[in-house]
């Protein structure tokens, strides 16, 4: 289907900086047909980022960009939230980004259940500062500050969102391109907090530090390890070794934050 | 009719100074000794629909107000020095994209956790280099729980007129004594809005300098489209590397607010008997208290001693200071820190006059007593 993805992208902002074969751009058009699909309204859309290569995202969009700083995205998010809760507010970053330096904020966010969707791109790796390992580097991996192996346990990001209070939690990966945007939509129309995680592609900083020789490897990858949460049912316990179950692996009706809040004004203003 | 008194703490001053000047968004994280000022918010704001959320961290509680902001709401963050310790990077952050925003820091001793109960002005040199990179600052200095409510209205009006973050730094001691306050009636002080696009969406530039150094800012939502980014960036709002802009514009975010016209507008100060002073005491905040009680019983010995009190601590008062070195024989710099701002009076008077510090970090006040040793012993 050819689709105008134009009409989302800033004039002149492209091209973006991103790598050839890096997964990022997938996940971006992936969410401009998400927003496309939910008919958001540009000028009461605000994208916030923090800092990374998936952090570059919203400065090539169309909508209320902001840029911030490293791990800091989800607090600014609620700011802006809180403070005119009307408008829509999607968050969208790296794993590094969102669960080692901003992870105190990620897990606040989703325990406040505040009406944002996260996109989180997870490419295993520090992929801006040239491959450190991150929390989601696979035990065992090499990246530019394992040299030996990387030593540390992983975060699963979505058990993480679940486990924090998030009440929409969703997973995909950068192969399953078309099931990207009807996950972020779903998000979108949730009421609370919503975390997509995207499992995409970092050739050039984690790729080539660990035998995958192609971007066509590291996709054969992505595409092997997923399996659908409703497969993963009929499955052994030796069969779900080393996959990610994708697809909506949460969700619940809870209390959102901002209307929580509008009790407590409600409540004070009749005090007053 | 007569005006509304009442005995207020410091820091419930700067939460009234605050709604006065049309706070409607306050982002915390408790510390001692600048919590009461979260408290009294918690209870005023959403009265009035206003918003006040308690973060995560500091960090977070900066992140969210400049958020708040960028949607058109006037917002504070009050904390201490540890916790605007961990705001710095935000801070600087709302000085390279121009967010208007109002920071309280309440001092007391440190580095670290330091003395949490006890006073200190040893924060006065964080809140001008704090942050990392070259930038302006403006901090204001109160000395009085009057004061701390006008300074800090006048906090917001800086913070609007020039689009960037700024501090009001008060001593433990100010914050947290009692004294009586003139509530002023609405209309009394001036009240101050950032300057809002006066061209359409298709024309705006968020950083637009043909409307002069602080180019207006639109609220987010408001049918304005705009990038807003921690990376230097060209007066459309876009990242650049380019020399030339980056140039422009780092130099353009200085001179906003320490050029001629500028500092003239910011700057702030009180003199007490500097006329025909040939000492002068230079001192702020709780100290300044002290320093005046000095000068008065040295005046009585015929001693002529005056006192300097900048309530603008950032931009420098560097002018006068310079003018009042050539004056007098010495100034002396009482302050609850091993010699902060002594340094900055020292740079400025230029080997004019000896610049003499006293300084106290034992989480005791500075006594008349101990300046009126020190007058008596270069007298
Ligand atoms: C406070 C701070 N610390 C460190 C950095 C350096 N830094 C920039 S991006 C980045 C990692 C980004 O990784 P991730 O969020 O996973 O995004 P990716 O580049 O992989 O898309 C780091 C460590 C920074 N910009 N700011
Ligand atoms: S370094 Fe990695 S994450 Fe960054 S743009 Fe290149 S491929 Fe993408
Ligand atoms: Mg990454």
């Amino acid at each position: 289907m050819a689709y105008d993805y134009e009409k989302y992208i800033r004039p002149g902002k492209l091209p973006h900086i991103w790598c050839p074969g890096c997964g990022h751009g997938i996940v971006m058009k992936g969410l401009i047909r998400a927003i496309d699909s939910c008919g958001l309204d540009k000028n009461n859309t605000a994208l916030v980022s923090g800092i990374g290569c998936a952090s570059r995202l919203p400065g090539y969009l169309d909508f209320c960009t902001l840029h911030t700083a490293h791990g800091r995205a989800a607090a600014f998010a609620t700011g802006v939230k809180m403070a005119k809760p009307e408008m829509n507010v999607i968050v969208m970053g790296g794993d590094g980004d969102g669960t080692a330096i901003g992870g105190n904020h990620f897990i606040h966010a989703c325990r406040r259940n505040i009406d944002m969707t996260y996109v989180i791109m997870n490419n295993l790796i520090y992929g801006m500062t040239g491959g450190q390992f991150s929390p989601c580097t696979p035990t065992g991996d090499k990246a530019s500050t394992t040299p030996y192996g990387n030593p540390d346990p992983t975060f699963d990001i979505s058990k993480l969102a679940i486990g924090a209070g998030a009440t929409f939690v969703a997973r995909t990966t950068a192969f399953h391109a078309t099931q990207i945007d009807k996950l972020i939509a779903e998000g979108i129309k949730h009421k609370g907090m919503a975390i997509i995680e995207v499992l995409d592609d970092c050739p050039t900083t984690y790729g080539r530090r660990n035998k995958f020789r192609s971007v066509i490897d590291m996709m054969k990858r992505l595409k092997d390890i997923a399996v659908p949460v409703a497969a993963a049912g009929k499955m052994t316990a030796e069969q779900l070794e080393g996959k990610v179950l994708t697809g909506v692996l949460y969700k619940e009706d809870k209390p959102e934050y901002c209307e929580q809040y509008a009790k407590v004004i409600a409540k004070a203003s009749g005090a007053k | 009719m007569a005006k509304k008194v009442a005995l207020l703490q410091g820091n419930e001053a700067c939460a009234h100074g605050a709604l006065y000047a049309g706070c409607n968004f306050f982002g915390g994280y408790p510390i001692t000794p600048s919590t009461e000022v979260a408290e009294v918010l918690s209870n005023e704001l959403p009265k009035f629909g206003g918003k006040f959320i308690q973060m995560e961290d500091e960090i977070g509680a900066m992140a969210s107000i400049i958020g708040a902001s960028l949607t058109g709401a006037k917002a504070l963050t009050a904390s201490s020095g540890p916790g605007i310790s961990l705001k710095q990077e935000l801070i600087g952050y709302a000085c390279i994209a121009e967010v208007p925003c109002v920071i309280i820091s309440v001092m007391r001793g440190g580095p670290s956790t330091g003395m949490p109960t006890g006073p200190g002005q040893s924060d006065v040199m964080q809140a001008k280099w704090g942050t990392h990179g070259d930038h302006a600052t403006i901090a204001l200095a109160p000395a009085s729980v009057q004061e701390i409510f006008t300074e800090t209205v006048r906090a917001f009006n800086l913070a609007e007129k020039y689009r960037m973050p700024v501090q009001v730094v008060y001593d433990e001691i100010v914050g947290h004594m009692r004294e009586r306050i003139e509530f002023p009636e609405p209309g009394d002080l001036e009240i101050i809005n950032r300057a809002k696009p006066t061209v359409g969406p298709d024309k705006y530039k968020p950083y637009d300098t043909s409307f002069g150094d602080v180019p207006p800012l639109a609220a987010y939502g408001t049918g304005y489209r705009y990038h807003v980014t921690g990376l230097n960036k060209a007066q459309d709002g876009f990242p650049t590397t380019k020399a030339e802009y980056v140039d422009a514009e780092e130099r353009r975010q200085i001179r906003k607010v320490e050029g001629e016209v500028a500092r003239v507008d910011i700057e702030k100060y009180e003199e007490y008997l500097t006329d025909d002073a040939t000492i002068l005491l230079f001192a702020y905040g709780s100290t300044s208290r002290s320093a005046r009680y000095a000068v008065n019983e040295l005046r009585k010995e015929g001693i002529k001693v005056g006192l300097f009190r900048p309530i603008t601590l950032w931009p420098f008062p560097e002018k006068r200071i310079a003018a009042l070195g050539k004056q007098v024989k010495a100034i002396i710099v009482p302050e609850l820190n091993l010699g902060q701002m002594n340094l900055e009076v020292e740079r400025v008077v230029k080997g004019a006059c000896p610049v003499i510090s006293i300084g106290r970090v034992d989480g005791e006040p500075i006594n008349p007593g101990q300046i009126i040793a020190q007058v008596k012993e270069v007298k």
